[in-house]
Order: C-alpha cells, then structure tokens, then sequence
C-alpha cells in the first residue's frame, strides 16, 4: 500500500503533511505557471490528494502541504476540485501567500549571494523565480481558520511540522524550548521513509527489514515539547537511534546552528533514546531566537545541459572507450561548438568518485559525456555525437542513448530582511 | 595497533545544499569516538575527495550523538542543479568517507 494512506489509515494521526518541494522545483513550477496561469503547483498534487482525502476528512486529519508550489492559490482550486470530485463536498482550504519575493528582489541588485558573495544584479536579467522560505507561524495561522488543508508555496520543510505543534498547542512563538523540539522533530520526519530505514540499509551491516514496505514516520507531540518518533504500525523499515541521528545530521552544517525561519537549532545536546520497537524518544534539542532574515532561493535561467552515453564491453573496453571520449570532443570542436563546462565519465570506473588512475579495469564500461552550454544545438550535439559512434568510433560501441537535453534552472540563495516579506493566510472557499 | 576502514566503527549519510556537501559520521560504538577525533582528521578527510571536491572542509563534533559532521564545501559541481555529475546531490559521497583507512587502531 502506498505508505502516505496507510500512514493516514492505520497512525493514528492528527496531521498529515505533504512536503513536496526540492530546491529548484518552485522556479520549475513558475515556468509551467507562466505557461498556463491555473499550474504551477506539484503535478502530483491531484494524485496525492485523490489517494488521501477520503480517509482524511472522514477521519479529522487534518492536511498540510507546501505543494502549492509557485501557485498556492491555483493548488488550493486544484484540491477542492479533488475533493468536489470524490463526492466529499466543498473543502474549504487556507492558503498561505506571500513567499513569492520576486518584485522586492528585483529592486534589491545590492543584496549578496550567500554562495559566492557577489551581487544579486548580474542573475536579475535572467531571473525566473525568487521565493522566501516561510515559518511555521503562517502555518499555524492558517490552521487557525479551521479549514481541513492549508495549502503554501515555499515554506521551510521543518516549518510544516512544527506549525501544527503551534496551534494544537497554543504555543507563543517565541517559545524557544518547544520550537526547537519541534523543529528537530520536524527535521527527522521532513524526508519521509529516510528515518525509518531508507537511505540507510547495508546488507549484513545494517539489515532492514522488509524495505521494500518501510513506513511513513510520525511525532507523537506533547504540548511540553516532548516527542517520540513512530512509524506506521506493521509497516516494514526501522525506525532506531540509528536511522533517527542519520536523518538528523542529513543536510545541516554547523550542528549548534541549524537555522529556520522559526529559530536556530541546537542538536549538540539532544538525545535519542530507544523506548520501545520503533519508537525514539528526543529530548533536549535546544534553540537560539530566529534570525532577522529570511532565507529566498532565487532561480534563474542557466542554459541547456547535453548528455550521451554508450557502452564498450569485453577486451580493452576501458581504452576504446577513452578513445571514443576523445574522438566525440574533437567532432564537437569540428562543429564549433563550445561548453561552459563539459564531463567526461567511464561509468563502472570513475563516474561517482573521480579517476585516481589506480581504479581496476572493469569487463564492462558506459562512456558518458556532459557539457552545459547556452546553445541548445551545441548540448544536443553531445548525445548525437555520443550515439555516432555506434557508425565511426573505436569498434563494438552499443547500446548508445537517445540525445539527451535539459534546460537548466539554476538556484542561488540570498537574504532577506524579514521585515520586507508580507505574508498572509487567505481562504479559498467558504469556513 | 591495526589499521582500519571509517566503516569498520561507523555508518555515515550524505546531503546536499548547493555546492556544498555534509558527511556524517556515526559510530557504532560511543569508545571510537575518540579514536576517530584523533585519526579522522580534516587533512586526511580532504585527502580522501581531492578528486571531487575543492574544499575547504570543515569538521564539527557532535559528541552527544557520539557523531561528526564534515561539510564539504565546492563539492558538487556547482550544485545540484547546474552540475554535469551522474550522481548530482553527491549522495554517493559517503562511501568515499567510509573507505578511509586509519593506522594506529588500538582495539
């Protein structure tokens, strides 16, 4: 069964969160918006919501989800839609607006690029997108309305846990101890099935059983803070100290400064504690007041990426393949055609980790080449030029892919003062 | 005294935000920490991704999870959505931490 319904079926939960949104997908979705102004929201979203509300509003549980992508509102239409559909009446849905922060950066050339310290005014002329990651307060203002989903475009993955935390619990948002528990909780269950044995198993080191149906986690939240992590019963995967200090390190840098737009974690005092099959226990995260920033990801238009690939195998496969490398460069050159950047990899050798010029031959290698260029002919140019040696590279080539070309979204982060970003929570359809 | 692999004594995962790259590294057994504090230096850790990664690095004790995080800066091809690598969030790159050897292992 899919792990999302039976999370919802058999957990026993009050909340159900969907966190749907990677770095680059709301400058994706921008694209689709601008395209046709009901999308931009997570495809996906009709899907999700098909599956799990009907369980949901039979149940109370009540729904979360960032997958209003770059279209909260359009995502809001989109799940009364579902609902209307499935018979289950008009849903009224509360929509967080405000992330889009396009209009203010623009004015802002000066404000700095977190990643390389320059200024924001040489991505402006290609600028796609540019959204600020909200807090759970918004979150818990809409749950406020007493709609049955809020629905928001980027929010802070944490954010959509702990803002249930806030308003089930009436708790100040300045309440530091309770929010940095809720923020670590959050952290622990924002990447789904990765705390409770996925991203994790080792066979013969560390086992996982039935992997192939790990379940979804959840907090089972107190209003003092207190939080134990569980998982669906009778699901497979695991849900351990282990699992659970793996997914709390996973993307944090300083461990004292785990920054939000709710407040700045501390995880080098917490403690995890095993109290019963599948079940952990955290305790002492602790927090610092939240900064006086917000953090925006601002994507923007980079051009295409090409691919080919194809494949040598048997006797000297590793040196034909180095030589069709070299022949499909100098076609590419022949061509006049020029990269930013351009990779070449031996799959089965040195794709992954580098070429240290020590890696055993292996009977089997898959050439691979990559280039980024602003010219969509020059990146097609790669896979075309890759599949060619099927015809006049080094002998026995097979199996070569189709040209492969993506258009490239780049991201790049700045600061915002918080005070210039405005959010607010309105509602589609009648409380 | 022996040598051994990171992965001997412990088990690691690997993120991803922009160009940077974070490598935890859990012990199995809280007495290796230690161990590793002295051995798992930033040096041989930069050592170990001089193929793959500009640097710097940097490396944070996380004692109470008997734990280190190594954050790996300029790693990922320019990050993950402009990088021409196969393996684009590096969510590989913790295998890279777990063949490290290490001399001079008293257990």
């Amino acid at each position: 069964m899919v792990p999302a319904l039976e999370l919802a079926e058999r957990g026993d939960i009050d909340y159900l969160v969907f966190e749907c949104l990677a770095e680059r997908t709301v400058a994706r979705e921008n694209q689709s918006r601008v395209k046709d102004p009901e999308k931009g929201y997570t495809p996906s979203l009709h899907e999700r919501l098909r599956m799990v509300l009907p369980v949901c509003l039979k149940k109370g549980i009540r729904i979360v989800s960032n997958m209003g992508a770059a279209n909260p509102l359009g995502g809001a239409r989109a799940a009364r839609k579902e609902a209307r559909d499935l018979g289950l009446g008009e849903m009224p849905v509360a929509v967080v607006l405000g992330d889009d922060v396009t209009e203010i950066v623009r004015r802002m050339p000066e404000l700095k690029i977190m990643e390389n310290g320059e200024p924001l005014e040489s991505l402006l002329p290609k600028l796609a997108s540019a959204n600020a990651y909200l807090g759970a307060d918004l979150i818990a203002q809409g749950l406020a309305t007493g709609a049955p989903m809020v629905m928001t475009g980027r929010v802070a993955d944490p954010s959509l846990f702990v803002g249930p935390m806030l308003h089930e619990f009436g708790w100040s948002y300045d309440d530091y101890a309770k929010l940095a528990q809720a923020t670590a909780a959050g952290h622990l269950l924002e990447c789904t099935a990765s705390v409770t044995g996925g991203c994790f198993g080792w066979p013969g080191v560390k086992d996982v059983p039935d992997l192939a149906r790990n379940g979804y986690p959840f907090a089972d939240a107190k209003a003092d803070g207190s939080i134990v992590i569980g998982k669906t019963p009778g699901s497979g995967g695991r849900l351990d100290v282990m699992t659970c200090t793996e997914q709390l390190i996973y993307e944090m840098h300083d461990p004292t400064a785990y920054i939000t737009p709710d407040c700045v974690l501390d995880i080098t005092d917490l403690k995890f504690t095993q109290e019963a099959p599948d079940r952990v226990r955290v305790e002492r995260a602790r927090a610092r007041p939240r900064t006086d920033t917000l953090k925006v990801t601002v994507g923007y238009a980079e051009g295409y990426i090409g691919e080919g690939e194809v494949s040598y195998g048997g006797i000297g496969a590793v040196a034909r393949a180095k030589w069709a490398a070299e022949i499909i460069q100098e076609r590419l050159r022949l061509r006049g055609f020029k990269y930013e950047d351009f990779r070449v990899d031996l799959i089965g050798m040195t794709s992954l980790h580098g070429d240290d010029g020590k890696r055993p031959e292996p009977y089997e290698v898959r050439l691979r080449l990559a280039g980024r260029t602003p010219d969509r002919k020059a990146a097609h140019a790669i896979g075309f030029e890759t599949r060619a040696t099927h015809m006049h590279g080094p002998g026995g080539a097979g199996g070569a892919c189709e040209p492969r070309v993506k258009d490239v979204l780049a991201v790049k982060s700045v600061l915002l003062p918080r005070n210039l970003v405005k959010p607010q929570v309105v509602v589609e359809g009648k409380l | 005294m022996k040598s051994v692999r990171v992965f001997d004594l412990a088990h690691s995962r690997t993120g991803d935000k922009g160009n940077t790259s974070n490598v935890s590294v859990i012990c199995y057994d809280e007495r290796d920490w230690e161990f590793l504090r002295r051995e798992l230096t930033v040096e041989r850790v930069a050592q170990a991704y001089r193929l793959i990664a500009k640097g710097p690095i940097k490396r944070y004790e996380i004692r109470n999870l008997k734990a280190f995080n190594f954050v790996i800066e300029n790693a990922l091809g320019g990050g993950v959505t402009i990088s021409l690598a196969q393996d684009i969030h590096g969510k590989s790159l913790c295998n890279v931490m777990l063949a490290i050897e290490l001399p001079n292992y008293p257990g």
